[in-house]
């Protein structure tokens, strides 16, 4: 390769390498602020803030979920199989939102560790498969047959 | 026509294989034989790929079965995964073309990441509002801050700006050396959109496709994702050429073989 062309290959590949380290050591320092939510150990722990606009994400525990007779008020607990915090929100929930699937919950904690939420998402996981499928797949799991 | 033949500086081993690759290079330089080339490309690669899309999207749209959690609202993912794979594929054509057009000074790369942008910029935007339009019913929400929303925002916005700096300078080699530039500065964006859902908690949910071990969607679903994805990267191909083919001619306008073209037709 002729020197002139080495030598801008050379400033070509340090512009990358540079700004990528630039920009990763930005990303790695921000870590906590690109996170989208706390998880429940995290607020079990005492890192999340309180009585401050945060969001917490989890699995809604089976069972956990409470509906008001006369409003449209729900309580329910978000855990990660480490910590469960309580959340109780006041509105219409998203179409997938169930016991046993993922959730971001946004709003504020309370002094009794509380999540007074004013939006509730669902998380949809990466799993897709046809009903069939996702009833053989119970079937064989109420069997006891791992797949 | 006048190709430059191999070269061979500083190369002390000129093997046949290597003689041919320069060859290959050297005519990719040159405008006319690429015009040419990729004209013969186009006839049969852009009939392909719209075959493939319209199998694809029929196979994806009609013929599979709903999600066992979403329904049929899924389906938009034979639009959405395609358009931001290809837009994040891309990307890479866009930076490599341009750190050729530095390192070699070779103008068919520079008209290469050019003709990359604004392709790549309407996928990124195809990617943005489908996926906006799925996550209302299956999220609760249009849009949310979250690692791989914003990290694909600022990728769209990386496609624009390399669109825009070009138009911001006169002199159009200064302005296509700073294109490259920020077209390699941008390259470090991909392997974080990539790992975004991975590195960091998000609502977007990680990739169904893994490269490694199973996918968790059902090879029914998957089958015609996968060509989904081969034809829009086919389509790519040919905007990509489309693109170039057209500022070969405007750039070349003034030259012999642009003018016997003319008269030819």
């Amino acid at each position: 390769m002729h020197p002139v062309r080495r030598q801008r290959l050379w400033v070509v590949l340090s512009i990358v390498i540079f700004s990528t380290a630039a920009i990763g050591l930005v990303v790695y320092a921000l870590r906590g602020n690109i996170n989208l939510f706390y998880p429940p150990i995290e607020v079990a722990s005492g890192a999340a803030p309180l009585d401050t606009p945060i969001r917490v994400g989890g699995m809604v525990v089976d069972g956990s979920v409470k509906r008001a007779d006369d409003s449209l008020e729900v309580s329910f607990m978000v855990t990660d199989y480490q910590a469960t915090v309580p959340v109780v929100y006041t509105g219409i929930l998203p179409d997938l939102f169930a016991e046993g699937e993922g959730v971001v919950a946004s709003g504020r904690l309370d002094a009794s560790g509380t999540l007074q939420a004013d939006e509730v998402l669902a998380k949809h996981d990466e799993n897709y498969m046809p009903p069939e499928v996702a009833e053989a797949l119970e079937n064989s799991a109420a069997k006891g047959v791992t797949p | 026509m006048y190709f430059p033949g191999p070269s061979f500086e500083r190369s002390e081993t000129p093997s046949i294989i290597a003689a041919a690759m320069w060859t290959f290079f050297h005519k990719l330089g040159s405008p006319p034989w690429l015009y040419t080339i990729s004209g013969q490309i186009l006839r049969w690669l852009l009939p392909a790929a719209l075959l493939a899309l319209v199998v694809g999207m029929c196979w994806g749209l009609l013929f599979t079965a709903p999600d066992f959690r979403q329904g049929n609202s899924y389906r938009i993912i034979y639009i959405h995964v395609p358009a931001a794979v290809v837009a994040l594929g891309g990307y890479y054509i866009m930076a490599i073309a341009g750190a050729i057009s530095l390192i070699w000074k070779m103008k068919m790369a520079d008209i290469a990441m050019l003709a990359a942008a604004p392709v790549g910029a309407a996928l990124t935007f195809i990617a943005l509002v489908t996926g906006s339009i799925w996550g209302k019913p299956t999220w609760g929400t249009w849009w949310v801050w979250d690692a791989r929303i914003t990290s694909m925002l600022i990728l769209l916005f990386l496609y624009l700006g390399v669109m825009a700096l070009y138009e911001a300078y006169d002199n159009k080699v200064a302005a296509s050396r700073a294109c490259a530039v920020l077209a390699l500065v941008g390259t470090v964006n991909i392997p974080i959109i990539y790992k975004s859902v991975d590195w960091w908690y998000s609502l977007h949910q990680p990739a169904s496709i893994k490269f490694t071990g199973g996918s968790t969607i059902d090879p029914s679903m998957l089958y015609p994702l996968l060509l989904c994805i081969v034809a829009f990267y086919a389509l790519f191909a040919c905007a990509l050429m489309a693109n170039m083919r057209v500022t070969i001619l405007d750039r070349e306008r003034r030259t012999g073989w642009v003018r016997r073209l003319v008269e030819e037709s």
